[in-house]
């Protein structure tokens, strides 16, 4: 078995330095990981158990319950896959293919605006090194990371020094917080927290905008046009700057259109990159393989040989219009985290759930298939938040299947 | 986090003498040093001050685990996000390219280093604030978003 270090896929960071120890087949010490990291790698509270109609059964039966729901269902939606390597995505996709499916992610509500732009080329990217070596005006737009990516601020974006920040945060690095409230990241991050009013982040664009123009800025919600002005020449002072999208940035605006506008704009006069914070491990990755196979990142119809995209390819869009009437759900908890409404809906039709924990969309299926936690019970690739694919170790021994095994077995079966 | 006059307005403010202090300012000091406890305070649990109590209760944490230079972790709220154990100045100069740069630690010269999501104290004699000639060092303090070290 490989010493490590090992990948933890708590989150999309995938930090790569983490040591464990190991005692009777299960991780009993983990080092360097964050809380969320360490909940991830010790393994599930309470495994999810093999069942078909809540009556555990051989895992044989219920693969072939699976594939016999996915097989008569007219309109099968294959859903979740943020928290699945890249191998077991691809495989997704295949099933999606042969079946005929609709296929969504976690993207479709999330992040996932900004990973098509930068797949597109409309938005400049940098990786998570770079900024580590040299980024040094940092902003965090909607997001939180000390709560959302806990190491995020220590491995790479404002504490380390790195080659060209050999002084560190104090002196060569300048962190912003763009947010409707004080978060613990600005709490850390001094002076430079712009609080703005819910949903106002594209005036705020327009107003950073001007205020780069050498216009007078002006916001609806009367902020200080000094504040604004002084921000702007801190960014056109930028040797190489960065934003951190986080979800309170995407959800504000209807368009990307003065995002791409800011962009063009500061990087006239310096460097700017965006990097999306992706919230599960491989979102991204599931995004990218998507792109790769369809031209589109999420949302897409397989309809025989023809391809189908668009917003009415959304899960939420096919539940609340009650399109599909079945759903093979990995590694996601979609009854938790979509609105009440749609969640009762999904939980109506036959649900199919492949995940090594129990969770709120397991308890309401009707076929359950425990998988093997990627990265701790099987290996595999992942793409971090950053784009950069990341290799994934298994630490310990399992006899569970992975997710692109029950996949492939399930397509087997069809 | 815990502070002087905080811990005063919570005790009874009647300077009654009975833990042996001069006034209950004098107790509040020593409560906040960790020298004694909540319980040295015989009226703290008659029933107009329990509120206070409570939430004295609270805010004095044990000092069990405490270190010699006072360095304290509230594992409760402590989330191992790493910022202590990476902006440290004696971490950065001990283990350059190690923890100074974000990573995992690489030699023992390191003075903190998370393990199972917690940040813990080692070789605390190397701490700016040991010693003869201890300074006044926040670093680990200011960088904490949860707030969870605190000097006492």
């Amino acid at each position: 078995m490989d010493k490590g270090p090992f990948v933890c896929t708590g989150c999309a960071l995938l930090c790569d330095d983490i040591a464990v120890e190991l005692q009777d087949n299960r991780v009993t010490r983990v080092d360097t990981a964050c809380r969320k990291g360490v909940s991830r790698m010790k393994g599930c509270v309470s495994p999810m158990p093999c069942t078909v109609d809540g009556k555990t059964v051989d895992e044989n039966v219920a693969i072939r319950e699976a594939a016999r729901i996915l097989k008569e269902a007219r309109h099968p939606l294959v859903f979740g896959h943020g928290n699945s390597t890249l191998e077991a995505q691809q495989k997704a996709i295949e099933l999606a293919r042969k079946l005929g499916a609709h296929i969504d992610d976690t993207s479709s509500f999330c992040q996932g605006p900004l990973v098509e732009a930068i797949l597109n080329n409309k938005i400049p990217t940098c990786t998570l090194d770079e900024v580590r070596h040299m980024a040094d005006v940092i902003i965090f737009w909607g997001a939180d990371p000390s709560h959302s990516h806990p190491r995020h601020l220590s491995m790479y974006s404002y504490f380390p020094r790195g080659k060209q920040r050999q002084r560190g945060w104090e002196e060569d690095r300048t962190a912003i917080i763009i947010d409707v409230r004080k978060s613990d990241t600005a709490v850390i991050c001094g002076d430079k927290l712009y609080e703005i009013p819910v949903g106002a982040d594209p005036d705020f664009m327009n107003a950073l905008l001007n205020a780069l123009s050498n216009k007078v800025p002006k916001t609806p919600f009367n902020m200080d046009p000094k504040r604004i002005l002084e921000l702007a020449n801190i960014l056109k002072k930028a040797e190489f700057g960065v934003v951190f999208a986080g979800l309170g940035m995407v959800y504000s605006l209807d368009s990307l259109d003065p995002l791409f506008s800011l962009m063009d704009k500061l990087n006239e006069t310096s460097k700017f990159h965006l990097i999306p914070m992706v919230g599960q491990y491989n979102m991204r990755g599931f995004d990218h393989t998507l792109f790769r196979e369809t031209g589109h990142i999420n949302r897409v119809y397989f309809r025989g040989e023809e391809i189908e995209h668009g917003p009415q390819q959304s899960v939420i869009e096919l539940i609340s219009n009650d399109i599909i009437d079945a759903a093979m759900i990995i590694g996601s908890d979609p009854l938790a985290s979509l609105p009440g409404p749609i969640a009762k809906k999904l939980a109506k039709i036959p649900l199919i759930t492949i995940d090594p924990c129990e969770n709120l969309t397991s308890r309401r299926s009707k076929v359950t298939i425990p998988s093997a936690l990627s990265g701790v019970e099987c290996d595999g690739t992942a793409i971090r938040m950053d784009g950069v694919e990341v290799v994934l170790k298994q630490i310990i021994e399992t006899n569970k299947l992975t997710d692109e095994k029950i996949i492939a077995r399930i397509m087997e079966e069809i | 986090m815990s502070n002087l006059m905080g811990i005063y307005q919570l005790l009874p403010k009647t300077n009654c003498k009975k833990c042996g202090k001069a006034t209950c300012m004098a107790f509040a000091v020593d409560l906040l040093a960790r020298k004694i406890s909540i319980e040295d305070c015989p009226p703290l649990k008659e029933e107009k001050y329990l509120s206070g109590y409570e939430k004295l209760k609270e805010l004095i944490t044990p000092a069990d685990n405490v270190t010699e230079t006072g360095f304290l972790v509230h594992e409760d709220k402590c989330i191992g996000c790493g910022n202590c154990v990476v902006a440290c100045p004696v971490n950065v100069v001990g283990d350059p390219e190690g923890t100074g740069s974000g990573r995992a630690p690489s030699n023992d010269k390191v003075i903190l280093y998370i393990r199972d999501g917690i940040v813990r104290p080692v070789n605390i004699h190397e701490c700016r604030r040991f010693g003869h000639n201890k300074t006044l060092c926040y670093a680990c303090i200011d960088t904490c978003p949860t707030k969870a070290i605190e000097f006492v």
